[in-house]
């Protein structure tokens, strides 16, 4: 306890000793030496990071006002990427950034919503606390173990859905393809390395972090609500969709988004499945398509210092469009949150 | 009300024997299991009649998806026979709700398996621990040649990673909570933004200033700044939640007896939070590990085995597996396989950490 005597000193009560009993007494206190280090530490800690992590801001941005200033607005609108000559633009890779975020989203949605209900409604309490640290681990799953998975397992399994996609829902345009889906011997090769399979795989790696998402908002949900429901005679889903869904409407969206905003970054799996086309790809069935981290991953190892810059302006397109989903996100999230608090 | 009598979820009648016997409560009905079971069954009869006789379509994936639509047929239109839509809507609801959730274990089972099951190969030979793959060509067999150098590359890479990352981030937390002031606003909001970088800008960042401007070559040491780069934020935005979370009431009174502000966080904050500050380290190092962009534009490639980090390229397990993988070469995708399992263990190797050190400290609490 020998810490503790040495402290008391440190708060130094001034004007010490019962003056006029009604003038309150002054509270003001003096830090200890050791209390100033602590706070410099600390402070400059969080200093270093705001530099860091904000110098990379700063330092996208310096670079890539050149870049708009020079091609203007013909940066967003050329799907090209041929510095020789001079077409540089980013139509294409951001259509399909958002194409296979799209995908991603569209099979991650539905999975991630039924999984975190089933982990926190339906499953049996022993199973539930493996669940959910599978879930976890599903997120830290590396993503190049992803994208292996995706070229050599699902890949060659997958043409099959594609191919009849492309005979039986073509009237969407999305699923159209160049060749005959219909042919005797249909071209197996058209329908790999496309953005529907890189999507799918994006899906899975998504997935989790929406699900611990929402199942977090949903355990927070008044135990006294949804007793009520059920003893109301509602049946389980019917108290799923009266008390608990409307509760989690929060996290439902915040947690949907924030895996949208991993899809729009994400490269590395999209690096292996994708064949690189830069063309504005709306059959997302068909091979080739491209993303922006893709074209970043691609392109840096024989660019110039012009082309780099263009780059960092892509990746400053991209890192703004997540900073405005993931934003989005947490507002929505911290919204749902708000009333839980946790005290002594 | 006929639908409540009826229920899956158990409201059954009321027990005419011994009142004091508690009423069991979620217990499934002879009627809930067979109509699941009935249902499957059909499903799969049907969908394979279907499958091999009505439709041209052909792969296994075709007919499960019949299958399970026509199980789901049978299921609703079982279930309506003898209950209200309420209870076909909840079983319906259940039935999807669970597929939901079998799917995403079954994928996750399969992704697993099936590395580790094509890794199995290269793993079995002591080699591929202990030799680097300079003199092993893409024609060799695989008991030439290894991974040694990418296993060395990853566990320096995220040492100096770590090492960079954690004072820095759980210093930020803990001025983020602890002291605050003016500053803290901003701090925090760049902090949470830059979670958003993708890591691949992060690597074209440390690319372009410290290799191009700052001249260091692609190496070991460019690689884990820009790792760090990317798990700097994510380590400080999480420990800032497991810190916010610590009950105010403890820090005041550990300063109503009279501890200062430093002892107060290193001998109360600090420690109240260590379950949640390990997990979220152990987290972003996973993270961390399995990042192969920031590495691919950083690290450069190499075959040999390289303990400088200052000097020459230096290749980590994630950088290895995804250049193997592009090799037209059997050999070189059974070791691409090989990496990515050896990688896939030690992420679960850190993740078994983590559920062992936050099992121990509630276990120690209770």
């Amino acid at each position: 306890m020998h810490d503790l005597t040495e402290v008391i000193p440190a708060v130094d009560l001034e004007g010490p000793g019962p003056q006029d009993a009604d003038t309150p007494r002054p509270l003001r206190s003096t830090s200890s030496t050791g209390d100033l280090v602590f706070r410099g530490l600390v402070r400059s800690a969080g200093a270093v990071v705001l530099a860091v992590t904000g110098g990379i801001g700063l330092f996208l941005g310096i670079k890539a006002i050149p870049v708009f200033r020079d091609l203007g607005l013909s940066f967003f609108t050329t799907s090209d990427w041929n510095p020789d000559t001079g077409h540089i633009g980013i139509e294409a890779v951001l259509v399909g950034t958002l194409e296979l975020a799209t995908v991603a989203i569209v099979f991650a949605f539905p999975l991630a919503l039924g999984l975190a209900l089933y982990i926190s409604e339906y499953a049996p309490p022993g199973v539930k606390g493996v669940m959910i640290s599978l879930v976890d681990l599903m997120a830290a799953i590396p993503s190049v173990v992803y994208g292996l998975w995706g070229v050599f397992f699902l890949m060659p399994r997958e043409l099959y859905v594609s191919h009849w996609l492309a005979q039986n829902a073509s009237w969407i345009p999305v699923f159209e393809v160049r060749t005959n889906p219909n042919a005797p011997n249909w071209e197996q090769g058209t329908y790999t390395s496309s953005l529907f399979i890189a999507g799918l795989v994006v899906s899975l790696m998504v997935l989790p972090m929406a699900c611990s998402v929402m199942r977090e908002v949903f355990s927070l949900c008044p135990p006294g609500e949804k007793e009520a429901a059920l003893a109301l005679g509602a049946t389980r889903w019917g108290m799923i969709r009266s008390v608990l869904l409307p509760f989690g409407k929060g996290g439902i969206i915040g947690g949907t988004m924030l895996g949208l905003g991993r899809a729009l970054g994400e490269t590395i799996a999209a690096l292996m499945i994708l064949s690189i086309a830069f063309e504005i790809k709306i059959r997302i069935l068909e091979l080739g398509g491209t993303t922006t981290s893709v074209l970043i991953a691609s392109r840096f190892g024989d660019a110039t210092s012009f082309q780099l810059s263009a780059l960092l302006a892509a990746g400053l397109v991209l890192f703004l469009i997540t900073l405005v989903v993931n934003t989005l996100a947490s507002i929505v999230v911290g919204r749902s949150r708000s009333g839980a608090s946790s005290g002594i | 009300m006929t639908t409540l009598t009826d229920s899956p979820s158990g409201t059954r009648p009321a027990l005419g024997g011994d009142v004091d016997a508690p009423r069991p409560l979620r217990q499934r009905t002879v009627d809930d299991t067979a109509s699941a079971l009935g249902s499957a069954a059909a499903g799969l009869a049907l969908g394979w009649l279907i499958y091999t006789r009505l439709t041209p379509v052909t792969g296994w994936f075709a007919f499960v998806l019949i299958a399970y639509f026509c199980g789901m047929l049978t299921y609703a239109a079982v279930t309506m026979l003898g209950s209200s839509t309420v209870v076909v809507k909840d079983r319906l609801a259940s039935a999807l709700i669970g597929t939901a959730a079998f799917t995403v274990m079954f994928a996750l089972a399969l992704i697993v398996g099936y590395t580790l099951w094509q890794g199995h190969r290269a793993l079995g030979h002591l080699n591929f621990f202990t030799d680097d793959l300079s003199k092993a060509g893409p024609l060799d067999p695989l008991t030439k040649g290894g991974v040694l150098h990418a296993i060395a590359g990853t566990l320096f890479m995220i040492t100096l990673a770590v090492i960079l990352t954690v004072p820095l981030g759980i210093g930020c937390a803990v001025y983020l909570t602890e002291v605050g002031g003016r500053g803290s606003r901003l701090v925090r909001t760049v902090v949470e933004s830059m979670t958003a970088l993708p890591s691949i800008v992060a690597g074209l960042f440390i690319l372009v200033t410290v290799i191009l401007f700052l001249g260091l070559p692609r190496s070991g040491l460019a690689a884990s700044l820009a790792i760090s780069v990317m798990m700097l934020p994510i380590i400080a935005r999480a420990s800032e939640v497991v810190l916010r979370v610590v009950p105010q009431g403890l820090r005041e009174a550990s300063l109503a007896l009279g501890s200062s502000q430093w002892q107060t966080v290193w001998r109360v904050v600090l420690p109240t939070a260590r379950p949640g500050l390990t997990t979220a380290v152990i987290l972003g190092t996973a993270r961390g590990l399995g990042e192969t962009s920031p590495v691919l534009l950083t690290a450069g490639y190499t075959t040999y085995l390289n303990l400088d980090p200052s000097q020459g390229p230096m290749v980590s397990l994630p950088l290895l597996t995804f250049s193997l993988s592009r090799s037209p070469e059997q050999v070189d995708i059974m070791r691409s396989f090989g990496a990515a399992s050896v990688l896939l263990v030690l992420v679960l190797a850190l993740f078994a950490v983590a559920r062992a050190v936050v099992a121990r400290t509630k276990g120690g609490r209770q």
